[in-house]
């Protein structure tokens, strides 16, 4: 039998910042272990000097030291060069490097006013198996959160179901999704497995792959917008996660709040591990352990 | 801090909301739940601050909706113990 392809699979990355060589100055890291990616950020006196973003494997301590190895890759940083390590994410205890753990939605409040810059004052971070509600002040810090983890409607998961279900690679999703001559109705957007029975129900009724996937992204926006009505958007409006990249729900979600999206000059899924960087350099000037 | 520990789901949405910013960390909260739903500690939230403040369990925020139950009747609602107990207003429910 011909092995299945993985259509879950996104693109992992790495980068090194060619302009910075992290010799003599204080490096600090965060590691986001999240529920379905891991990502390492590694700060050279507080300016980005590399990071990776891979998938989580199923065994968190692994992952972690797997993500810190990938983003130290041939820049000749070893793992006692680091001076502070946060773990943040769903696996933030399982970081066994680090010297401390800070929760998600302070690091992508923290990671976001990096990414953004301090006009940002509502992160959403679309992520694997949650979805957060953030407002921060100027500085970063939080000033209301809202999370939602207990259902996978919104949530990358979620996604990935249906991107395995269509036979579609999760990458090509959102585009997919937009080439709609119509906005169809969005099916159920409060369980995904509802909305995986009614999808193929849809496809029993003939409806091509885009127009249920445009089905899906809507649904997707529309119960993330519920979510944010609780505690409002504030501009300026960005999101962080690995949803941020699918244009589909993206697009949609900016037509419902009806205010702009920033847009990312980073790789959105790394808010996390960065503001976990920033808070390890912070702890250091403050002289914590 | 506005902090909402809850969820949102099918039947409608459950949050406990605590505005860290009155909060004094009292511990009042603490004695008058009958079911252990909050406690006070360092604000994980605000990893900077050495203040103390009120939060929800971990293990109870994905199911207030249930633990807070025998605290809400459907007629007669008395003043919920934890809101009731809280000097500083900084606590209130969203159902």
């Amino acid at each position: 039998m011909a092995e299945k392809p993985e259509l879950w699979r996104w693109t992992e990355s790495r980068w090194t910042n060619p302009d910075l060589d992290w010799k003599g100055n204080v490096i600090t890291s965060g590691v986001d272990v999240g529920s379905v990616s891991s990502q390492a950020v590694i700060l050279a006196d507080g300016k980005l000097y590399a990071y990776s973003n891979m998938r989580t494997g199923s065994d968190s301590p692994d992952s972690a030291m797997k993500a810190i190895n990938w983003a130290m890759e041939d820049t000749g940083l070893k793992l006692e060069d680091i001076v502070y390590t946060v773990g943040t994410g769903y696996g933030r205890v399982n970081v066994p490097f680090s010297q401390r753990a800070i929760t998600e939605i302070a690091c992508h409040a923290r990671g976001g006013n990096f990414m953004y810059g301090p006009s940002v004052r509502t992160i959403l971070d679309m992520g694997g198996q949650d979805c957060k509600a953030i407002h921060c002040d100027e500085r970063g810090k939080v000033t209301n959160f809202l999370m939602n983890d207990k259902c996978a409607a919104g949530t990358g998961r979620g996604m990935e179901v249906f991107a395995d279900l269509l036979g579609v690679s999760i990458n090509d999703v959102g585009d997919l999704s937009l080439d709609v001559k119509e906005e169809p109705p969005p099916v159920s957007s409060t369980c995904v497995v509802y909305a995986k029975t009614e999808a193929t129900g849809l496809l029993r009724e003939g409806w091509p792959k885009n127009k249920v996937l445009a089905a899906y992204c809507s649904a997707m926006a529309h119960r993330i917008m519920t979510l944010l009505e609780r505690i409002g958007v504030e501009e300026d409006f960005a999101i962080t996660g690995g949803i941020a990249k699918n244009r589909g729900v993206v697009t949609r979600l900016e037509k419902e709040v009806g205010i702009p999206i920033m847009k990312a000059e980073y790789d959105t899924q790394i808010a996390g591990a960065i503001g976990a960087a920033l808070f390890a350099k912070a702890l250091v000037e403050k002289g914590k352990k | 801090m506005i902090a909402n520990y809850g969820y949102k789901d099918g039947s409608g949405d459950y949050f406990i909301t605590i505005d860290t910013d009155k909060c004094n960390g009292c511990k009042d909260c603490i004695s008058a739940c009958p079911y252990g739903v909050l406690d006070v500690g360092p604000d994980e939230n605000d990893p900077l601050s050495d203040d103390e403040v009120a939060f929800v369990t971990e293990a109870e925020r994905k199911k207030i909706k249930y633990t807070c139950a025998p605290c809400k009747p459907m007629t007669d609602r008395p003043p919920l113990p934890c809101m009731a107990a809280c000097k500083q207003e900084a606590i209130s429910h969203s159902w």
